[in-house]
Formats: C-alpha cells, sequence, structure tokens
C-alpha cells in the first residue's frame, strides 16, 4: 500500500458530502427532531449574580395542568465538570447560585407555552450575596468567595513558570518594552442554539440527542450524573449549526432532558433561546495582559515575561487549559531563548468561559504581535524584519518543552508578504489606509486526553459490504468543520474509491468507536490518521487476497481507482471485494490513532500545548480608517495557513475564510460585556456580528509544509488562521492612522478617544493602563532543553 | 425561541372594526410585526391580551401621487415596496432602505416604522433579564437605569422614517373613535420614552402625505454598526430650499438622540443667516451637535454617538450643498 496521495481524492477541491442537505435544509438538527409524546423542557434561571438559595417553591406549576415533571438541584445532586480537576457545577444550582442565567430549575411539559408559564410560577427565595463583576474586585478577599469558604480571594487556577534565566536575558537586552492590553470576551454565537432531546428506548434505555461537538464526554458526564452504567446510555450527536467551541462542554439542558426523559418515561426536549446560550456561553475568556521583552539590536528576543489575568466567569469549565494556553503557545512562532509565564484565572459572577476557536491563544497571540509591532518601531525594524529574525525552526523543541515537526511559517509569511506588497505600501499609503502583519500557530490536537488514560484518542472502524459499499464507522462530531467529509475522502484515498459512494456513520456512542471529539482542531490528524491505518488494513485484506486468486506476488498487485490491478490483469473493486470476503469472512478493518508520548516537557502545567503538529499561518490585512467617525474597515485579508497537506482544499479555503470573518467580529465588534451581571446585549440584535457587507475580500494561500505524522502530512486549519487576522487589524489600523489601539474591540469609539488625545499631544493610545492588584508565586524553574 | 404570551388574534377587514376593538383597551395594533412581536416575546407590554391586525382593512396601503404632486404612501405599504418605488421621493425611498434587513423591508411597514417603539438595553431584553436588575420605568419598575436621579424614561427613538418625515413636512392622518384628523408628521411624536407617540391609542395611523419638493433638497444619513440589520442610533434629515448661493429654509431633524425626533432649531436659524460656505457648514455641524444629549442607553457610548452628530450634520449638509454649486 502506498502511503503518499496517488489517487487523485485527497488535494481534489470538492463539496462536502453533506453539503447538499446543510445548503437545502434536509439536515436534521437536534430541533427536527420530535418524537410521540414529546414533552417540552424549560429551565428556569437565576435572575441574580450570587446569592444563597432559601427555597425553590414548585408546587403552583406541579399542579398545572399539563405539566409532566419539575426537578430542582435536589434531583440531580451529584457535581460535574468537563475538567476532572474542575467537578464544580450542578445541573441545576444547589445552594448558592453564581450568575444571572443558572439553571435552578425546569418543568417539562406538554407544550412549550405551558413549560414556560410552570417555570413562571416557580417562587425562588434568595438570599443575595455581594457581587464579584470585575477581576479586580475578585483578586481581593471575599468573605463569601464565589467558591469555597471564606475569607479568600476569588481565585481559580494560577501559572507560575519560568524557563531559562529572563533576568539574565532583560540583563543582556538592547533594548526591553512592555505593554499592557485587552482582549475583551465573546461569545462563539453558532446560528443554531444548543439543544437536547432525551428518551426511553423499548428495552428502557437512556438515549441522548444533542447539538455537542464532545458525544463521549456527555456520554461520561451523563453516566457520572445520572448515576447509571455508561452502558445504560446512548448519546447521539446530532448535525450542528456551527460550534465554533460552544458545544464542547456538556451543559444543564442536556442532563436536564435526559432525566425527564427518565422521570416521565417520555422524550423531552429542551431547545435554548438565544438569549439563554448568552448566558450559558463558555466562550472566550477576557484577558488582560502584561508582556515584557528583551531584544537585541537586530531585534532578537532574548528573552520574554508574559503576565496574563484571565475573567473565568462563574465556574471551572475548561478554564485550567483556557489559563495555560493564554501563554504556553507563544513559544511555537518564535524561537525564545527565556521565557516567564505567569497566569491567574479568577471566578467572577459571570456566565463561565471556556473554549472558543483557538482555545485562549488568540489573547496572547494578539498582544505579542502588537508588542513585536511596536518593538519594531522602537528599533527601526520592519515588522517583516523583527518576525522572521525570531522564527522557530521545523524540527526542533521550544523554551517550555513543545515538539515542533513540520513547520511552513517561513513561507507563509513570505507568501502574504508578497501578496500584499506589504513590502512597498506598509508605511507608504495614504493617510486613512494601512496594512497590518502577524503570525499564528495552533494546535493539531490536544496531546492528552482531558481524562488520564493511556488508550487511543481516536478510533476508526471500516465495513464493507459485498456490493462493493465501505461504510467508516468514527464518534467524530462534524461541527461543521467538515470532518465527515475528511473521514470519506482519507478513505477514499487510500482505497481509490470516490468519497461521495463511501457511507460515514458518525458520532454515536452505540455505533461507533471512540473520538473524543471536535475540539483542539484534532480530528483530521488523530481520526484521519485512524482512519487512513484502518483503510490501509483494508487494503491489505483485499491485495493479498486478490494475489492469492491470481497467483502473483502481493507486492505486485495495487488499487488503482475502483479497480484492482497488476501488471495488464485489472478486476473491478466490487469483485476484489467478494473474493476477500470469500477469502477472509467478514470484511472490517480498524485503525486508532494515540499522540506520541514524548512531545511534551515534565513540568506541572506541561500536559497542555502539546500537540502531535502545530498549523502556522501569516496574515496581511488591509484597512480603511474614518478618522472622523473612527470606523475601520477591513478591505482586504491575505491569510497564508501551513496545514501541512491540504485533503480538500475547498474546505481548507471555507475554514480560512470562516475563520477570517470570525475574526473579524472578534476584532472589531463583538463583546460579551456585561453592565453589573447582566449581559450587555444577549441578542443577535445587540451583540454586534459582523455581516455579508462587512466581510472583506480574503485571498487564502494554502501552504503545504507536509507533516511526517499527519495523515497524507495534514494538519489542521478549524482554528490557527483566526488568530494572526486580529493582530493584523490592529497593526492596520496604527499604519493608518497612527494610533495604538490596545484592547479588542476595536469599536470606533475608542479609535475616536485616541485620535482626540493624540490631537491633545497624548500618545494617541487607547488602552489599559493598570493590573489587578495581585501577586502571583515565585515561578517554577524548568530548565529549557538543552541544544 | 422565545414564547409570545397567551394573546388573541383579530383581523377584522374593516377599519372602524380595527378602532373598535383599540378602543376596547388590551389591544395592540400589528401591521408588519416586525417590532410587535419582539417586544411582546420579551414581554414588554404587560397589559396586552389581543393583537388587531390591519392586514385585511383594504385602501391603508399603496402609493398615489395627487395632482399637486403630494405623495401618499399606506400606512400598510411595506419598506421594501417604499424603497423601490421611483414616485416616491429619493430621500424617503433612500431611509426606508435603511431600515434593518432586506427581510424585515418585506415584512415592516411605513405606518410600523412611523410607530416604531422607543428603544433602551436596559429594556429591550427578555422578562427574565430584566428581572435580574430590577424593572426598569417603563417596564412597570420604579426607576430609570439610564439616569436613576429622574423619574423619567429616556428610550430613543428609533425610526429611520420620522426624521425624514418631520423634515419633509409631511402630514400623518388618523382615523380614531372621534373621527380622522391629520397631523404634522412633528405633531405625531412626544419627547417621552414611555409614551413617545401623540397620536390617542384607538387611532390608527392610515396614510402619510408628503408635500411635494419642490425645490426642497434632501437627505438622510444613518449611523448604525453594521450595514444592516441595526437600529439607528443617530439619524439624520435635513430639507433644504437654495435661492442664489444661500440657503434659505431649512430643516434638519436628529433621529435617535431622544425620544422623539428632535428638530434642531439653533441650526436651522443658523444656515439661513448667511451665505453657504464650508465655515458655515462646520458651525451649523457644532451647533447641531450642542443640541443634543445622548443617553447610554444604546449601542456605543453616549459621547461617542453625541461627537458623531457633527461629523453627519456636516457630511449630510456638505452633500446636498454640493448640488447647488
Amino acid at each position: 500500500m502506498r502511503l503518499d496521495p496517488h489517487h487523485g481524492v485527497v488535494g481534489t477541491a470538492a463539496p462536502r458530502i453533506d453539503g447538499l442537505a446543510q445548503a437545502t435544509g434536509s439536515l436534521r438538527y437536534v430541533d427536527d427532531l420530535a418524537f410521540p409524546g414529546m414533552l417540552w423542557g424549560k429551565i428556569l434561571r437565576s435572575t441574580q449574580a450570587h446569592a444563597r438559595v432559601v427555597s425553590v417553591d414548585t408546587r403552583a406549576a406541579e399542579a398545572m395542568p399539563g405539566v409532566r415533571a419539575v426537578l430542582t438541584g435536589e434531583d440531580l445532586p451529584v457535581a460535574f465538570g468537563l475538567l476532572p480537576v474542575s467537578q464544580d457545577e450542578h445541573a441545576l444550582a444547589i445552594d448558592k447560585v453564581r450568575h444571572v442565567g443558572e439553571p435552578v430549575a425546569a418543568v417539562a411539559a406538554d407544550d412549550p407555552d405551558i413549560a414556560q408559564r410552570a417555570v413562571d410560577a416557580i417562587e425562588v427565595v434568595y438570599e443575595p450575596l455581594p457581587a464579584v463583576t470585575t477581576m479586580e474586585e475578585a483578586a481581593a478577599m471575599a468573605d463569601e468567595p464565589i467558591h469555597g469558604e471564606g475569607p479568600r480571594v476569588n481565585r481559580h487556577r494560577e501559572v507560575s513558570l519560568e524557563f531559562g534565566d529572563v533576568d539574565a536575558g532583560f540583563d543582556a537586552a538592547y533594548h526591553v518594552r512592555e505593554d499592557v492590553l485587552f482582549y475583551q470576551g465573546n461569545n462563539h454565537a453558532a446560528l443554531e442554539t444548543h439543544g437536547a432531546v432525551g428518551l426511553l428506548t423499548d428495552e428502557g434505555r437512556l438515549h441522548v440527542y444533542s447539538s455537542t461537538q464532545v458525544p463521549h464526554y456527555l456520554h461520561r458526564i451523563l453516566a457520572k450524573v445520572l448515576e447509571m452504567p455508561e452502558g445504560a446510555i446512548r448519546v447521539t450527536a446530532c448535525p450542528t449549526g456551527g460550534g465554533f467551541g460552544g458545544k464542547t462542554d456538556v451543559f444543564s439542558h442536556e442532563l436536564v432532558a435526559a432525566k425527564f426523559a427518565l422521570v416521565t418515561g417520555r422524550p423531552t426536549k429542551i431547545v435554548l433561546t438565544r438569549e439563554e446560550v448568552f448566558y450559558a456561553h463558555r466562550g472566550r475568556h477576557p484577558v488582560l495582559m502584561w508582556i515584557k521583552t528583551g531584544f537585541t539590536e537586530d531585534g532578537r528576543i532574548t528573552a520574554m515575561w508574559l503576565k496574563t489575568y484571565v475573567d473565568g466567569g462563574a465556574y471551572g469549565s475548561y478554564g485550567a487549559a483556557s489559563l495555560l494556553y493564554t501563554g504556553q503557545l507563544l513559544p511555537v512562532t518564535y524561537d525564545i531563548p527565556a521565557y516567564r509565564f505567569q497566569g491567574v484565572r479568577f471566578f467572577t459572577n459571570k456566565p463561565a468561559c471556556g473554549p472558543k476557536r483557538g482555545h485562549g491563544t488568540p489573547q496572547g497571540r494578539f498582544g505579542l504581535e502588537v508588542h513585536l509591532d511596536k518593538a519594531a518601531e522602537d528599533l527601526a525594524l520592519d515588522p517583516v524584519a523583527i518576525r522572521r529574525r525570531n522564527l522557530i525552526e521545523p524540527h526542533s523543541l521550544t523554551v517550555n518543552h513543545l515538539r515542533v515537526t513540520s513547520c511552513g511559517l517561513a513561507e507563509c509569511l513570505d507568501r502574504v508578504v508578497d501578496a500584499s506588497g506589504f513590502r512597498d505600501r506598509y508605511g507608504e499609503m495614504p493617510p486613512g489606509r494601512g496594512l497590518g502583519l502577524a503570525v499564528g500557530a495552533y494546535l493539531s490536537g490536544a496531546g492528552l486526553p482531558i481524562y488520564f488514560n493511556d488508550m487511543p484518542q481516536s478510533e476508526v472502524m471500516l465495513k464493507v459490504d459485498r456490493g462493493g459499499g465501505v461504510t467508516v464507522y468514527s464518534m467524530a462530531a462534524d461541527c461543521g468543520q467538515g470532518s465527515t467529509t475528511m473521514l470519506a475522502t482519507v478513505v477514499g484515498e487510500a482505497l481509490g474509491l470516490d468519497p461521495t459512494e463511501l457511507t460515514v456513520v458518525t458520532a454515536d456512542t452505540d455505533l461507533t468507536p471512540i473520538d473524543l471529539g471536535s475540539y483542539s482542531s484534532r480530528v483530521t490528524f488523530m481520526a484521519g490518521n485512524a482512519a487512513l491505518e484502518a483503510a490501509l488494513r483494508l487494503g491489505d485484506l483485499i491485495l493479498t487476497a486478490v494475489a492469492d486468486e491470481w497467483e502473483v506476488d502481493p507486492d505486485r498487485v495495487e488499487l488503482g481507482r475502483g479497480v484492482v490491478v497488476a501488471g495488464d490483469r485489472q478486476m473491478t473493486w466490487r469483485e476484489a471485494v467478494q473474493i476477500a470476503e470469500a477469502r477472509w469472512g467478514l470484511l472490517v478493518a480498524t485503525g486508532s490513532y494515540k499522540p506520541p508520548k514524548d512531545i511534551k516537557g515534565d513540568y506541572r502545567g506541561a500536559g497542555v500545548g502539546p500537540s502531535p503538529a502545530y498549523s502556522y499561518s501569516a496574515c496581511v490585512a488591509e484597512v480603511a480608517v474614518d478618522a472622523d467617525t473612527g470606523v475601520v474597515s477591513v478591505e482586504k485579508v491575505w491569510l497564508a495557513h501551513d496545514i501541512g497537506r491540504s485533503i480538500n482544499p475547498l474546505l481548507v479555503q471555507g475554514q480560512i475564510e470562516g475563520s477570517v470573518h470570525m475574526a473579524l467580529g472578534e476584532v472589531l465588534m463583538e463583546e460579551q460585556a456585561f453592565r453589573g451581571a447582566l449581559h450587555d446585549g444577549p441578542s443577535l440584535l445587540d451583540y454586534k456580528i459582523p455581516t455579508v457587507l462587512e466581510m472583506c475580500d480574503v485571498e487564502s494561500i494554502i501552504v503545504e509544509s507536509v507533516d511526517p505524522e499527519g495523515p497524507f502530512g495534514a494538519k489542521e486549519v478549524g482554528q490557527g488562521p483566526l488568530l494572526p487576522v486580529i493582530p493584523a487589524v490592529v497593526n492596520a489600523v496604527y499604519d493608518a492612522v497612527g494610533v495604538r489601539i490596545d484592547e479588542v474591540p476595536v469599536r470606533p469609539d475608542k479609535v475616536i478617544a485616541a485620535l482626540r488625545d493624540r490631537t491633545r499631544g497624548g500618545t494617541g493610545r487607547y488602552g489599559p493602563t493598570s493590573l489587578p492588584d495581585y501577586e502571583f508565586r515565585p515561578p517554577l524553574p524548568v530548565d529549557p532543553p538543552g541544544r | 425561541m422565545l414564547r409570545l404570551p397567551p394573546l388573541d388574534y383579530a383581523a377584522p377587514s374593516d377599519l372602524d372594526e380595527v378602532v373598535a376593538l383599540l378602543a376596547d383597551g388590551g389591544s395592540v395594533l400589528m401591521a408588519g410585526g416586525t417590532d410587535l412581536v419582539p417586544n411582546l416575546k420579551r414581554r414588554q407590554y404587560p397589559g396586552a391580551a389581543r393583537i388587531v391586525s390591519l392586514r385585511r382593512v383594504p385602501g391603508v396601503a399603496g402609493i398615489d401621487v395627487a395632482d399637486d404632486g403630494s405623495v401618499r404612501i399606506g400606512a400598510l405599504t411595506t419598506l421594501a415596496e417604499v424603497a423601490a418605488d421611483d414616485r416616491v421621493p429619493a430621500v424617503v425611498r433612500e431611509a426606508a432602505g435603511l431600515v434593518a434587513s432586506p427581510q424585515l423591508r418585506n415584512r415592516g411597514t411605513v405606518g410600523g416604522n412611523l410607530c416604531v417603539d422607543t428603544r433602551c438595553h436596559w429594556l429591550n431584553i427578555p422578562e427574565t433579564w430584566r428581572q435580574a436588575a430590577e424593572p426598569c420605568l417603563k417596564a412597570g419598575g420604579e426607576v430609570c437605569w439610564v439616569a436613576p436621579a429622574k423619574k423619567w424614561c429616556w428610550a430613543v427613538s428609533s425610526s429611520d422614517l420620522a426624521p425624514v418625515m418631520v423634515a419633509l413636512e409631511a402630514t400623518v392622518r388618523l382615523v380614531g373613535p372621534d373621527g380622522v384628523r391629520e397631523v404634522p408628521a412633528a405633531e405625531l411624536y412626544r419627547d417621552d420614552g414611555m409614551d413617545h407617540l401623540a397620536k390617542r391609542p384607538a387611532e390608527v395611523i392610515t396614510e402619510v402625505v408628503i408635500p411635494p419638493l419642490t425645490g426642497l433638497r434632501a437627505g438622510y444619513r444613518k449611523l448604525r454598526r453594521r450595514g444592516s440589520i441595526d437600529f439607528p442610533i443617530l439619524g439624520v434629515a435635513a430639507a433644504l430650499r437654495f435661492v442664489d448661493g444661500r440657503c434659505n429654509d431649512a430643516r434638519i431633524v436628529l433621529g435617535a438622540v431622544a425620544s422623539a425626533p428632535l428638530r434642531v432649531t439653533a441650526a436651522e436659524e443658523l444656515v439661513v443667516s448667511e451665505p453657504w460656505s464650508e465655515g458655515l457648514v462646520e458651525r451649523v455641524a457644532e451647533a447641531a451637535g450642542k443640541a443634543v444629549r445622548p443617553m447610554s442607553n444604546t449601542d456605543l457610548t453616549s459621547r461617542y454617538r453625541k461627537r458623531m452628530v457633527p461629523v453627519y450634520v456636516g457630511r449630510l449638509l456638505r452633500d446636498l450643498g454640493g448640488y447647488h454649486e
């Protein structure tokens, strides 16, 4: 079997195999599901930011005709959380509520209007507690902390690491600069709101359908919270109308819908409103950061010190990992000889933050790329030169012990610089127009699973029927990124079959072997490798059987497009399959993928950041800034992405363009902001996402570094391309109008404030100036890898 | 999605019946429903028990041009129809075409946009979340969260057509229990966020009549975050008449800076006081800016919105004056 793509399947731009169903609306999302006797669930949510729950009186709700069940915290008493270190949530509040919107009770009723009226009839008595809504408040001693006993500060997690001698690096520097920057939080705002249906099967098993990116984790947490064996539960992840990380946590409504099915015996559906999604959140963490870097005279980094202050909201969620991600991936793009990284995640009385496209890394990346642009100006270097001088080498180890393999960053940088005419145009454009440059890197899957185990992260099974049909079984949940098409394409390439002729069964815990889920951009690399291994094994079975049939050396038999050939002999795939089944019996093959073990360091915190491969991106953004209104229009983005190998260039381009659109929202408009504890605009009218009118032209440039371990050399594209766009736009605003906006989103009022400041003789900077009063513990010294 | 409260629904085919149902109390009038339905879902009208729809009433939709050149637009005419009809003055078509999004303009009507409820980010959120902050004045509470010192509602007039109709001195025809009356568009509004329409609750707008624009140059500019969907956070309508290089008649009306369209008389007086020049435009724009005090109750900061008034007024005046030169 050959390992290089040669059937013309991989590398061909083709529509996704489920694209027509998506485009025509025939795909069945969770809200399309209906079952006989189905009930409608509705959750009562806290109106208090922080309060003791004194009593929940459900009698009036229970007495309403059409109400079939009412649940409160006592009915689901087992704590849960996605990370083993953060088992701090309950499906419905027990004793305390910690943010507005926290689920408190729930009703299942014959129709949604009855459910709403019954929820309105539940009387909750709260004893309000002082609420903490800012990081400054969270850093202060609290008699009544959000979690645990007081007095204590509302700290969730802290990281304090030092790789190499940072002070010596600063001492040796020709120039040292410091910056303070802020990255506002934002929501995924997937068009499909979250939903779930719980029901009992005829055999009495629990079956939960959900719009989730992580059916396996939902399965585990359902078993834990409902105190049932996993074997008694089936989870099916429905196609999602977008995820972006927003459906990678396990939510109250999933557990509650399941519990209602158990309690009433009837299918129960809960679909969240848009407002509930904003309050369920798990989106981008607001991060305040301080960054200090030393440089040699020619721009070489001598040392870097990053502090991040992370506003986590009321629960842990993925936050322990998110915190580490704010700093751990910065050394993946630049060779930093000494690095001190200190970060703290606070609890506040706001909806919990979690992972959103880029998980924790866009904030630090924004900080570093803007900081580097300023340093370049200090040193009279151009933005390309300062980056080029510090690029990480392929096949090297970072200062924090991350293993870099394939790396097309230099090519990405060159390609966007050339395509945009950056060298000639930067600094030379008319007033109000500017260019900005930035780079980024992202994981192709987290190297470690979320719960400790030594099993594969992804497994794929193939089954062949006598007609030659191949079915691919994988738990990978397609959250819109195209993983189902990817699986068909990888198997199709390996076996010489057309991906549209394959059947792909996904995301069902009864039917499919494990995949940990669609997060950390892991599916192409991990499920893709498992699928490739299975396909190669299946191909061997077939080639061996045909070789026996033809009485030729197995090495002479090869797979063509839909045929098996040896010299001038040829038979169809269907004939070959029948010969193989006669020879071997049932034709199945399996593949598994587990990341290598030697890709991480040996220190506390080393588990977050390692990946079997990193994708790289570079971006140039061109903007027009209206100096009278402060409105920033992004006219064009050039985005080069090192994907290793492009399995389907059309889907790669789609991910790049989608990332650019999401990045424009983050850099210019979107804010998960609060007035006190109240969301500033929990609707798609008030929460500003760019429309098609704000979308810019995108020139997508695909760079293929062919990763030694990726399936056919592939890496990720779902998240990485978002990262450099945000700082590139901010840097372009400076080129256009000469003001530094050290805070995203770059709203027009901030641009105007900065321009006025400059007019009045100020620095023309808008951004944070102080940090919370919080003392980090001394950094844990970690020796950099020997070089 | 959010559910509507329990409501009766009536769609009489007779205007008198519509008026009678409205006079009966507990009724809310629906034209396109694009403002009413989301407001109902957020439980902004706790007294509402019945929707009374205009859709079956004959004769309240459509566009006619009278012999004198005045243009009559039926209240139930959709914004999309207005935007596409070249018998309608360009400034009205432009403003209608800037309302909301294409889908909403297919449904939203001229009468509905003239009556669109005032907006505030403490009010236009679902009931559950309003409870989290104690209901504000307009939601039946005791305090305005925008300016708690005074018991007054500052919710923002959010119509794109209203400032234009005021600037064009259009007339609105109202049919109510006491018969028919015609009022200037400016008199339709009250600068009170709680109760921004001067019409009586049982009165229905059936049409708006735009007088001939002979010699008038008019335009509309809208500030909002995105190129579609969003309500105005500033609207500037102006209608100017020039004679011999001088503006001798000016109406400058701002939207979304108060609870009613705001005619900036100081700017109007200034603009006719001397021959047209760039310096004059700048002073007029500044005067308009000084006349307003937006509150922190909608998108972007109040300071920014105030600063944008002279920018937008200046840009519109330059455009209109530019035709002359």
